[in-house]
């Protein structure tokens, strides 16, 4: 459970000489009833484990298609609260680890220690929050440790190596690198230094480091995995899961883990 | 009052303010934070930014005593501190001046900001034309559809204008884009706020640039009357002018000091932009203040017939000092601005903006309970040339 489930899976992934694969979806973007027929969908396709989003009327790290999906989620009626409850009923039928993904307000008006408390009891096993930097931790960090569940730091293409440093030795499960400068969403390429930032965090970090944000092929996934230990598919899943294209999830899925690794560096089309 | 040196080290007045913030961001914050302090102990910068306020701006403004306006209501003396005669029509360009100068001197060349009603946009736009800044401007697209001179007026100075049609389409929004502009240009882009609102340190550094408001207020009253007022009232949005105006004036605690919110349809009912009356904590646009908000945490639209103060957050300060209870914080619905945009216009031929109205209609309420001989500031903070359009709208569609 917890920081405990992340943290085994992932060994023995990466013990098996896999990389990781972590889709992002929106809970309640189709409503909150497919949530579950779609984690056990993802889980069956192999993933490493499962990013679910919370979804907040002002989302300014997220790229167009996050945040529409956000909008079709609020107009369902999705909040944390709903989600935290779903979770609670359907959770123990899968092995997967589940990471929420949410803005500190929705948490904040919830009640952090509260959150903290029925993420544990729901069966989620970390969190990310893209608002809170190091500096702001403080407010949540020490009730989810409390819970055993891991606080997942996000680094950036922009964080200087004292921030990188301090960064990778706090973050629990795995590191979230932050691999293009701007939103969520697809990009055509990527920064000259891409590989090197990853190594840095590669050398940083005493957990695993994945690669996100841009991120929206299979070509992609690998052409980064070589620097690091997997990726983290945002847009592009919840664009295909909206289209209803499960097939092609599948395959991206499959493309990422199992295509021919790449050693060079690639242009994407 | 003892010593008031709010923010901390850490972005933070009390409980208020801080850096919520993608981490893409932080070291960008940091940055200005190190360019503003080394800015604020260089004489230099100090002689450019008062430079330009005063040979470009037409600083200092009046503090005009409003004869009129003071015989009509027949209690205190009511002055009226002139910012609608800046450059550009606000006491937006106080902060743009100031910050564009920052963004000089951290060598970046280009220049993202938001607007509301426009004139945070055009005072941008203003003094990237002025110094050669490459500028583009978030706006709402209901904004722009209530302000179409303004976009114009921005393209004319030069800026590349983007209309915003994602939530309501009002300065929220707008503030949203400009973040996400701001998160993808980070490295060669300055973010210039326009109110006191974001991250840290941001509110310090708005509310520093428009403390020249309440530092001019201070002096010219110890010149015209011998004494300082009584009292000082001011609009509120995100809390600009109004901060700019309170901050000198903090310590000084026989002065009270009045905030006033948009009430729009009434606090009662769910069209304001009430934010201090009736929000709640939370955080939006990377700081830790009041919000209209639900009880899920997602924020709610704001409403009022001034596009300034459509807004559902405000600066951290401003939470504070109505915590400690330092100053009053009011509303003042749109129909009760509309009377004193007619009521300032016929009896001391100024008509004053929208967002400015609000502070001059509580005004009129607040002096009744004052006496003769006391005296009561109303910051004046834009004219009100660029609503004229909407309350002749207004006027006749009623």
């Amino acid at each position: 459970m917890g920081k405990e489930r992340i943290d085994k899976i992932f060994r023995e992934k990466l013990a098996a000489k896999e990389k990781l694969f972590v889709p992002y979806m929106m809970a309640g973007d189709g409503g909150l009833d497919t949530l579950e027929e779609k984690i056990a969908f993802l889980e069956k396709c192999g993933v490493s484990a499962i990013e679910l989003g919370i979804p907040f009327s002002d989302p300014i790290a997220d790229g167009p298609v996050i945040q529409q999906a956000g909008i079709r989620a609020l107009e369902s009626g999705t909040t944390l609260a709903s989600v935290l409850e779903k979770l609670s009923v359907i959770r123990k039928k899968y092995t997967v680890p589940i990471i929420l993904m949410s803005y500190i307000n929705p948490i904040f008006q919830y009640g952090i220690e509260k959150f903290a408390r029925d993420c544990f009891a729901s069966g989620v096993d970390g969190v990310i929050i893209p608002d809170i930097p190091m500096e702001e931790e403080g407010i949540i960090s020490p009730h989810l440790a409390a819970y055993g569940i891991a606080c997942i730091r996000l680094a950036a293409m922009t964080s200087p190596p004292d921030r990188i440093k301090k960064i990778a030795e706090r973050t629990e499960g795995f590191l979230y690198a932050v691999s293009v400068m701007g939103t969520t969403g697809a990009r055509n390429a990527y920064a000259e230094n891409i590989s090197a930032y990853l190594r840095q965090l590669k050398e940083n970090s005493p957990v695993p480091v994945l690669a996100g944000f841009g991120v929206s092929s299979g070509k992609q996934a690998r052409y980064l995995s070589q620097y690091c230990d997997g990726v983290i598919v945002g847009s592009k899943i919840v664009d295909l899961f909206f289209k209803g294209k499960r097939e092609e999830i599948k395959r991206l899925i499959e493309s990422s883990l199992s295509g021919e690794p790449l050693t060079e560096k690639v242009k994407f089309p | 009052m003892t010593a008031y040196t709010m923010p901390d080290e850490r972005g933070r007045f009390g409980n208020y303010g801080g850096q919520f913030v993608p981490e893409l961001l932080m070291p960008a914050l940091i940055e200005l934070e190190e360019a503003y302090e080394e800015a604020v102990n260089d004489p230099h910068f100090h002689r450019q930014f008062h430079h330009y306020l005063q040979h470009y701006v037409g600083r200092e403004t009046p503090l005009y005593f409003a004869e009129q306006l003071t015989s009509l209501l027949g209690g205190p003396d009511i002055y009226l501190k002139r910012e609608d005669l800046n450059h550009t029509g606000a006491h937006k360009i106080n902060n743009t001046i100031g910050q564009a100068l920052l963004a000089l001197r951290m060598g970046k060349k280009k220049i993202v900001a938001e607007t509301g009603a426009g004139q945070h946009g055009v005072a941008t736009a203003t003094v990237c034309a002025l110094f050669g800044l490459q500028c583009t401007i978030f706006m709402g697209k209901e904004d722009a559809e209530r302000q179409k001179l303004n976009i114009f007026r921005m393209e004319l100075l030069g800026a590349e204008v983007r209309t915003v049609s994602q939530g309501s389409g009002t300065l929220k929004d707008a503030t949203n884009e400009a973040l996400r502009y701001w998160v993808s240009h980070v490295d060669d882009t300055h973010y210039i706020l326009g109110s006191a609102v974001g991250p840290h340190p941001f509110p310090k550094i708005v509310r520093d640039f428009q403390s020249v408001i309440g530092k001019e207020t201070k002096r010219q009253m110890m010149e015209q009357a011998g004494k300082l007022p009584e009292a000082i009232v001011a609009c509120v949005g995100g809390g600009s002018n109004s901060i700019g105006m309170f901050y000198p004036f903090i310590k000084e605690e026989n002065v009270r000091l009045f905030g006033v919110e948009a009430a729009g349809h009434g606090i009662e009912t769910n069209k304001h932009a009430a934010t201090l009356t009736k929000g709640k904590q939370g955080v939006l646009h990377g700081s830790l203040s009041k919000l209209l908000q639900n009880e899920d945490g997602q924020i709610q639209e704001a409403f009022s017939i001034s596009a300034g103060l459509d807004y559902p957050g405000v600066g951290p300060e401003h939470s504070y000092l109505q915590k400690i209870g330092r100053v009053t914080y009011t509303a003042i619905t749109d129909e009760e601005a509309l009377e004193a945009f007619q009521f300032l216009a016929k009896s001391e031929g100024i008509i004053p903006a929208l967002e400015s109205a609000h502070a001059v209609a509580f005004a009129i309420k607040l002096a009744k309970e004052m006496k003769t001989g006391e005296s009561l500031v109303v910051c004046l903070s834009g004219r009100g040339d660029k609503d004229v359009e909407q309350v002749k709208q207004r006027l006749e569609g009623r």
